[in-house]
């Protein structure tokens, strides 16, 4: 459905997004993630054709959007990071607007207005001022603008930033039911939204793609890299010689010792973790130590989000795309 | 663009500088009318579109300042770029909106020849030669002004522009009387255009080199023009300030001359300064 090849967007002497490749297929919900800065904004506003590219080709649905601009608009949705609201009309008269800029009219621009309108519950607020609503039916309103005209794709920008739980989870449920019918592209700085509600993770940082697969796979990439938190009831050489001693043990990081309980981190090599738990109890057992705690650390899709950040690029710090 | 020129036209009913243009427009002619017409039984409309024209310097910018800036300081422009228009429409759907919304109150101006001409003899044909291009005089004076709206996400400061331009604009004739007529004048004046030329170019591309390589070969091709041929530039600055007024081209209308030439003067600069404001806006996907 779009097609990415070799992104670049330099702002004078900072590169925003560099080389970034990547296909998105149709019917899905993808989520787009990257730490504030990582460009997130940059790419989506080059493919929505609101901003230009140094380098680089974004195709949609076989168009061009910087040549063919006016089909390949045609076939998304976009809402920006700030919700484009002409704040003195109603969300009816705001709605007319951008259905008529995008073609429609007549029966057809009510009977669209009426079903955007349905779908993302703000019927009953259509004919407030836009200025009078909240925060998350301005959303709303935002989000019905980028359907009507029925695009194929639908792309927000971290739609639930600045939203209270209950208005978070009334937008999530919004973009899974969007998700049936249209292909979804939302960006997010929150990795257990995207873990909730996507069918596929973008990860960008520092510009560069860092990894694109469903959020099970990157999980489980990262799962072999656990590690075991453990507390025990000793001073710490003991506690280095004890896990010295058990096979899969890797490295010794040991975090300090108070009351005479010693903390560590122990990392293994091993692709599951629990037959080491199992080793580093007996152990200690063995040797007549308490242990008090003894934790199997799975990583979370946060580490890999650190981890990937991290590794995709060391260079100097990128601007957060704020120019539009 | 039938699309924003509605949407723009129902935001100018809503808004009230919208008002305030048209009520100030129709009580400056009005006074104008009132004192030439009725109390001096002047039997010439056009003097008070001479007068009136004045007008402008303060209601222009007044109309204009919201076109563009409003709609970057609330960030809609970017649903603007977003949606399947092209710039050239928005542009033009915004104008079209601004000469409708200048156009109603000089409808309910154009009565007013034909109630004088009941009372004495009113030269129709000149009078609304004259409507027409004090209709142009505006048209052209609202492209600069939305232009100047889109350079800015501030309204006011997109005013305070606008006036001071009009009014620069206005009186530049009377001006150009006072300025140095001298070779050597004109090339410093000219300098000092240039200076300002290449901090627009630099402004608008953000392209240092493209800005100080333009301003610098500009720069060398006034003063070796000086060097061959120092008369050329005699009076060059007077002519040029003159040449450059837009109220200078109604007067003639006034005067009972249907210029064409000003016609095509006034066509021209919509377009350049239509043409720029889409360069202005465009910009911002280039950045």
């Amino acid at each position: 459905m779009i097609e990415i090849e070799h992104l670049t967007k330099r702002y004078g002497e900072v590169t925003a997004v560099s080389d970034l490749s990547l296909t998105i297929g149709s019917g899905q919900i993808y989520g787009f993630l990257g730490p504030n800065g990582a460009g997130k904004s940059t790419t989506m506003n080059i493919m929505t054709g609101c901003l230009s590219a140094t380098e680089g080709t974004v195709h949609v649905g076989g168009y061009d959007i910087f040549e063919e601009p006016r089909q390949a608009k045609r076939l998304i949705g976009y809402l920006p990071e700030q919700p484009p609201l002409y704040l003195n009309e109603s969300p009816r008269e705001y709605l007319r607007f951008v259905g008529e800029a995008k073609g429609l009219r007549g029966g057809q621009l009510r009977g669209q207005m009426d079903a955007v309108m349905e779908q993302t519950g703000i019927a009953a607020m259509a004919d407030r001022r836009i200025a009078e609503l909240s925060k998350g039916y301005r959303q709303r309103v935002g989000i019905a603008q980028a359907l009507l005209g029925d695009p194929q794709v639908v792309v927000l920008d971290e739609p639930t930033v600045g939203l209270d739980p209950i208005q978070i989870i009334g937008i999530r449920d919004l973009i899974r039911e969007l998700g049936r019918t249209h292909t979804v592209i939302f960006s997010s700085h929150i990795l257990s939204e995207v873990q909730t509600v996507c069918d596929q993770i973008i990860m960008i940082a520092h510009g560069r793609l860092a990894a694109f697969d469903t959020p099970e796979n990157l999980e489980r990439q990262l799962l072999s890299s656990g590690e075991i938190a453990l507390t025990a009831l000793a001073e710490p050489a003991r506690v280095e010689r004890l896990l010295a001693a058990v096979p899969g043990v890797s490295g010794v990081e040991l975090l300090g010792e108070e009351d005479g309980r010693t903390a560590a981190r122990v990392r293994t090599g091993a692709e599951d973790i629990r037959p080491v738990c199992r080793d580093i109890f007996l152990a200690f057992a063995g040797a007549d130590t308490v242990l008090l705690e003894l934790t199997p650390r799975r990583a979370s899709l946060e580490d890999v989000f650190l981890e990937l950040s991290e590794a995709a690029g060391p260079e100097e710090a990128e601007r957060e795309e704020d120019a539009l | 663009m039938t699309a924003v020129f509605r949407h723009e036209l129902r935001n100018d009913l809503h808004a009230l500088t919208t008002y305030l243009f048209g009520a100030c427009l129709l009580a400056f002619i009005g006074l104008w009318a009132m004192m030439y017409n009725l109390q001096a039984a002047v039997n010439n409309f056009e003097y008070v579109l001479e007068a009136g024209c004045l007008a402008f310097v303060v209601i222009v910018p007044i109309l204009t300042m919201r076109t563009v800036a409003e709609e970057r300081r609330q960030r809609t422009d970017q649903l603007l770029y977003s949606l399947p228009i092209t710039t050239v429409q928005v542009v033009l759907g915004k104008y079209l909106a601004l000469l409708a919304v200048f156009a109603v109150p000089l409808c309910v101006i154009a009565v007013y020849p034909l109630i004088f001409a009941r009372y004495g003899d009113v030269c129709l044909p000149t009078s609304y030669g004259t409507l027409f291009a004090f209709f142009l005089l505006g048209a052209a004076l609202l492209a600069v002004g939305m232009f100047l709206s889109s350079l800015t996400e501030n309204q006011g400061f997109a005013a305070g522009i606008g006036i001071a331009v009009i009014l620069l604009n206005y009186y530049s004739v009377s001006l150009a009387e006072y300025v140095s007529a001298s070779a050597f004048g004109s090339v410093a004046a000219l300098y000092v255009v240039i200076l300002l030329l290449g901090l627009l170019i630099r402004y608008v591309t953000r392209n240092e080199k493209l800005a100080w390589g333009v301003g610098l070969a500009l720069l060398a091709v006034t003063a070796a023009a000086y060097v061959l041929d120092a008369q050329a530039f005699e009076g060059l600055l007077p002519r040029v300030m003159s040449r450059l007024s837009l109220f200078e081209r109604f007067y003639v209308f006034v005067n009972g001359v249907f210029d064409w030439t000003a016609v095509v003067y006034y066509a021209s600069v919509m377009g350049f300064f239509l043409f720029l404001t889409v360069q202005s806006m465009e910009k911002r996907r280039y950045n």
